[in-house]
């Protein structure tokens, strides 16, 4: 009866045990997912992969560990939810500069409004008649890939003069950099000036720069980097450490391209076709390549973000009268589209698409267009509505 | 007793009778002073109706009790694999200093003695029956479970997530105040007041990224400082029918955060207010117990402070346990097998975003089924199953988890 009793005991455990995969939640698609790796990490490179990773997404910035005292998010996570686009929660305003290159209102909180505060304190106020413009933050993913494409291949894919007549005539955002960075392999400079691809405005130099300045300018957060409070101007000492920063640096390196879907679905192909056909990929650069990288896995490496990461002019109704670094007030940097489809996950089931989430639609954002992209626009405008809804399948299938 | 005579139930309580069994351990047969189950009156008396060793000519008794498990936990399909967990032991003390002069403590060593936290350490003096006063450690009376949160008295691994993650079972503060109870027939009636040490901004400014009151208990010297200067009230009024079952309501709040130091204003005076009911009940046709506890917390933010920490916060939890069988089992007189499942939810930010006037998210709904084993009404073998499905503060998609636990949980 003891023997039996106890078999019997064995049998529910296996049971229980085998219970585990059936009633476990499955693990999502990967190409429904944003965070990850890139394939080809070593193991020392994952590891650091995964500390980059509890920093950013981690990491919440408190009182006690320097959060403010005005800031916009209270981590890296609060804006890039999921590694994705940001919430309108967590829009944000920069101002102060009309014409390129200066920015008048630096004496007065800008470049970036800090508009929360902590506790006994006020956040800044926006100065009355200043420029700006509203934000929301950018996905995070492939930026590896995206900063290890050589200043060369970007210079080759720019037209300022519209030599060959397409009506598109992106340039190179040629500005100034901070002295921290360092030069990535095949650095052009120009008058003293480099190029700079990241941002709304390709206003940073690289991941480094973006860093260290967001951690500054978002959360209040001085470092090495970046040693001067947003609140009071004075030069503090580091609220974080050098070793975090490159970790997130690393981590923000290494994340995963998004993985596009239904690649094989009739539509999508017919979307992709008519994507070529209305002339979208004269700015958004399906391929693109990197150049040597430190990091083996994103090393020459052919990939396709849709982008060509030059400044294009977008016309009069994304014109906000801001600007930053050498661009116009109606110049942006080719947007990414990879990943958009998914960017109602990170954005609580809704499209904020542009750079201020103001587009509630691909359609809609489409139709913000003009300047440089009017000629795509209107091509998009003409085509038939099956038409239509096979482009968008397409651009959500990125 | 019999409460269900199915064949095939009794062959899968055997199965797990045996199981359970497996992992059994030795236990004496101690000396205890336990109130009998009828004898149980308002949740407010948890803290004395607990097994104790009492020793002849020695005005102290002692007891205590220890919670292990394990744990396997797969989050969107991703496992840290299984693990073992010796979460608390806690021992209990208390002594007749007097006839009406009494001191009872609760010490609790968690995570293997990681942290040890005096959850309980108060001078009872009894005045009259509906005037006692208390002092020293006090538990705030909140909800039901902060004060009646003994493991072996639950057929959940896992404390109730609005109870621990949302109103900080346990809560304990310094202060005093007092509490009563009469009688009317079927019915009792008692109350508990007490002013204590309060909270501390460490609410709205914690590494949860969200207001979670949980994140006092992290403060130093809590028990030494009001963080705020401001004393907290803390009450309840509880009625309990024999027939029937109790009820309460419950009210904590006060100033939590320091707005003057040095008598200079610092920043606008903020305070908390929580409100929570509980009940319980047993449908004596079936032997059902019923037990749970809703509450709300409204906490005042400045407008200029980020929403991520919210003002709002709500969150309940309800179990139901059947017994299914009781007899004697390998020598153990009313062995019990229950079915139990809980339900909990908890909305950390209620309302809406201010520049969208979509819903804020930062939420979770968990169910979990169980099933337990209690040789003895002081020791409890329990398996459980929870799933969960947890959202961000943008209402992402939910993040879904599933837990498997197996325990015990004993007095001693």
């Amino acid at each position: 009866m003891r023997m039996k009793n106890y078999l019997l005991g064995s049998l529910f455990a296996l049971l229980v045990l085998f219970s585990c995969d059936v009633l476990a939640p499955g693990e999502p698609e990967e190409n429904e997912l944003l965070d990850g790796p890139v394939e080809g990490l070593s193991m020392a490179e994952s590891r650091r992969f995964i500390e980059g990773d509890v920093a950013f997404n981690d990491q919440i910035f408190t009182v006690e560990t320097g959060l403010g005292p005005v800031f916009t998010g209270t981590s890296c996570v609060s804006c890039h939810a999921g590694d994705g686009k940001g919430h309108p929660y967590v829009k944000f305003k920069r101002f102060g500069q009309i014409l390129p290159g200066v920015n008048e209102y630096l004496d007065q909180g800008g470049p970036q409004l800090q508009n929360r505060a902590i506790p006994g304190y006020e956040p800044e106020t926006l100065p009355a008649g200043a420029p700006y413009t509203d934000l929301i933050a950018p996905i995070v993913t492939g930026l590896g890939l995206l900063d290890a494409v050589s200043d060369q291949d970007i210079i080759d894919m720019s037209d300022p003069d519209d030599l060959d007549g397409d009506g598109i005539s992106g340039r190179v955002h040629w500005n100034t950099r901070p002295d921290y960075v360092t030069d990535r392999p095949g650095t052009i400079s120009l008058n003293g000036k480099y190029i700079t691809r990241f941002g709304k405005k390709a206003r940073m130099y690289d991941l480094l720069h973006q860093t260290a300045d967001a951690y500054n300018q978002d959360i209040g957060i001085t470092s090495y980097f970046e040693p001067y409070d947003t609140y009071s101007g004075d030069k503090l000492s580091p609220e974080i450490d050098r070793q975090t920063i490159s970790d997130v640096v690393f981590y923000l390196k290494t994340l995963k391209e998004p993985i596009p879907r239904d690649q094989d679905d009739p539509d999508v192909m017919a979307g992709k076709a008519l994507f070529q056909s209305t002339q979208c990929v004269g700015c958004h650069k399906p391929t693109l390549e990197t150049g040597y990288s430190s990091i083996e896995a994103i090393s020459f490496k052919e990939f396709y973000p849709y982008t060509d990461l030059l400044l294009h002019d977008m016309g009069p109704a994304l014109d906000d009268g801001y600007t930053e670094g050498y661009a116009t007030s109606s110049e942006w940097r080719t947007a990414p589209l990879w990943g958009i489809g998914l960017s109602k996950d990170s954005q609580g089931g809704d499209y904020y698409l542009l750079h201020d989430g103001r587009a509630r639609s691909i359609e809609e954002a489409i139709l913000y267009h003009g300047g440089e992209a009017e000629n795509s626009k209107n091509l998009y405008q003409g085509l038939s509505q099956p038409e239509k809804d096979q482009l968008i399948k397409f651009i959500e299938s990125l | 007793m019999k409460i269900f005579t199915s064949k095939y139930l009794k062959i899968n309580l055997l199965i797990l009778g045996t199981f359970c069994f497996s992992s059994s351990f030795a236990q004496e047969e101690e000396s205890v002073t336990n109130k009998k189950d009828d004898e149980i009156e308002l949740n407010m008396d948890a803290v004395f109706n607990r097994p104790t060793l009492s020793f002849d000519k020695v005005p102290v008794t002692v007891g205590g009790y220890l919670e292990a498990n394990t744990m396997y936990r797969v989050e969107e399909g991703i496992t840290d694999g299984l693990s073992f967990q010796a979460r608390r032991l806690t021992i209990f003390m208390a002594a007749s200093i007097s006839s009406r002069i009494k001191f009872l403590t609760e010490i609790e060593f968690e995570d293997g003695g990681k942290e040890v936290a005096i959850e309980f350490a108060a001078l009872d003096v009894a005045l009259h029956p509906m005037f006692n006063f208390r002092g020293g450690i006090v538990m705030n009376p909140i909800g039901a479970f902060n004060e009646n949160h003994d493991g072996p008295k639950w057929e959940f691994v896992e404390r109730p997530d609005v109870a621990v993650n949302m109103l900080a079972a346990t809560l304990s503060n310094a202060g005093f105040g007092a509490y009563g109870k009469t009688y009317s027939g079927n019915w009792i009636f008692g109350y508990e007041a007490y002013v204590t040490n309060g909270f501390s901004s460490k609410i709205i400014s914690n590494e949860e990224d969200k207001t979670y009151l949980p994140a006092h208990k992290d403060g130093e010297n809590i028990f030494e400082e009001n963080f705020s200067g401001e004393a907290m009230f803390s009450g309840k009024l509880a009625i309990r029918n024999r027939k029937i079952g109790e009820i309460g309501i419950s009210y904590m709040g006060g100033t939590y955060n320091k707005f003057l130091n040095d008598g200079e204003e610092l920043e606008d005076k903020a305070r908390l207010d929580v409100f929570a009911i509980d009940w319980n009940t047993t449908i004596k046709a079936t032997g059902t117990y019923i037990v749970g506890e809703a509450a709300w917390i409204w906490v005042q933010t400045p407008d200029t402070y980020t929403q991520q920490y919210g003002n709002k916060q709500r969150g309940a939890f309800m179990d139901i346990v059947q017994p299914v069988y009781k007899n004697k089992i390998f020598e153990w007189e009313d062995a019990t097998f229950n079915v139990a499942a809980r339900f909990d939810y908890v909305d950390w930010n209620v309302g809406r975003f201010a520049e969208t006037n979509t819903r804020i998210g930062d939420q979770i709904m968990a169910v979990t089924p169980g099933i337990s084993f209690r040789p003895t009404p002081k020791t409890v073998f329990r398996m459980n199953y929870r799933y969960e499905w947890q959202k961000d503060i943008v209402n992402n998609p939910a993040k879904q988890a599933a837990t498997w636990y197996m325990g015990f949980s004993s007095y001693f």
